[in-house]
């Protein structure tokens, strides 16, 4: 293991730790109603939701609304849904995700 | 309904049962991130250190994207790490309540445990008024060992998987986090932050390189979400 790949890792490492302690000890300071309240409450929704957007629609700088658009990842994506809902169970709707994908590309020749 | 006091043990047990269905999505995409890591060239032991110390899935796939051994990008990659995990400073704010009965190192350390899929179920079981430290333990216990040893897993095996994309293992990763969103679902509340966050972080990476709307999403989806309720509130008053 090199010198550089220890200190990026250990780096990753304590930002990470440090973040996860930061939110505890700077919780006192958040106000338990309210605007803020709200906010943080829609937090993880929001993040979660950000996360998985450009994932199911391809955007990146310069290229095309038209080019974004993954037909596979897209069909995929609504499966997920329809079995979450049928199911409720994580793994089920990844699963399912995860095959919905996989026979989407094949059909889409993709 | 009376039950008698949970024990710490069987609450652990608990987080550990009600985890099992969520650990195997994390092994899963934990294996394709173990088959990624080894194409970027990350040895055995990078892969057991970063997953071990690190523990956050999210982060390290971002940091695999420019991991070029030799010539690393040290402080781009600690930077991307802290965008990318930035999130779980709110997430370990809100499970202040649940710490609170213990002493500061043993409430620090439990924080080590803090990622979005732990998290999102120990919330779950604070709002049924169940939730515990020793609950929150087992959940990230076991997520511990499902990620490294799966990383490691994928890390080993992956000499004998060519492409993970055309398996669609790729797709995991989304997969499992639109099943955790749908879980979050309270109500109509929750339409206007998701919508609002999914469009802004589609502005954002079409716009600009990088991780940025994960966190650009993130912020503004949740500040419409919260103007929302006020203003659903002022109209109710």
């Amino acid at each position: 293991m090199t010198l550089e790949a220890l200190i990026t890792v250990f780096g990753m490492a304590a930002v990470t730790y440090a973040i996860r302690v930061a939110g505890l000890l700077l919780a006192d300071r958040l106000p338990s109603d309210g605007f803020v309240a709200h906010w943080v409450k829609h937090v993880p929704g929001a993040v979660l939701a950000a996360l998985i957007a450009p994932a199911v629609f391809a955007v990146a700088p310069g290229r095309s609304l038209a080019e974004a658009f993954l037909p596979a990842e897209t069909i995929a994506a609504v499966a997920v849904t329809l079995v979450y809902i049928a199911t409720r169970n994580l793994f089920a709707a990844m699963a399912g995700g995860v095959l919905a994908v996989f026979l989407a590309r094949m059909w889409l020749g993709a | 309904m009376h039950r008698p006091a949970p024990t710490a043990a069987s609450q652990f047990w608990l987080g550990v049962t009600m985890f099992l269905p969520v650990a195997v999505s994390i092994a899963s995409y934990g294996v394709v991130w173990g088959v990624l890591a080894g194409q970027k060239g990350l040895s055995v032991l990078e892969v057991l250190l970063m997953s071990g110390l690190v523990f956050a899935g999210s982060s390290q796939f971002v940091a695999l994207d420019s991991w070029t051994p030799g010539a690393l990008p040290v402080i781009s990659i600690v930077v991307a790490t802290a965008i990318v995990n930035l999130r779980m400073l709110l997430m370990s704010a809100t499970l202040r309540p649940l710490v609170a009965g213990l002493s500061w190192p043993k409430a620090l350390a439990t924080m080590f445990f803090v990622s979005d899929e732990q998290w999102a179920m120990a919330m779950a079981q604070m709002r049924k008024g169940e939730g515990s430290v020793a609950f929150m333990l087992g959940t990230g216990v076991l997520s511990w060992v499902a990620w490294v040893g799966a990383t490691l897993l994928g890390r080993v095996l992956g000499a004998f998987i060519d492409d993970p994309v055309k398996y669609g293992l790729d797709f995991a990763f989304t997969a499992t986090f639109l099943a955790l969103l749908l879980g979050m679902w309270k109500g109509r509340t929750d339409l206007v932050p998701w919508l609002v966050g999914a469009l802004a972080a589609l502005l954002t990476a079409s716009m600009v390189e990088g991780k940025w709307y994960i966190i650009v999403g993130g912020i503004v989806g949740s500040l419409a979400g919260a103007l929302a309720d006020q203003w659903r509130a002022r109209r109710d008053a």
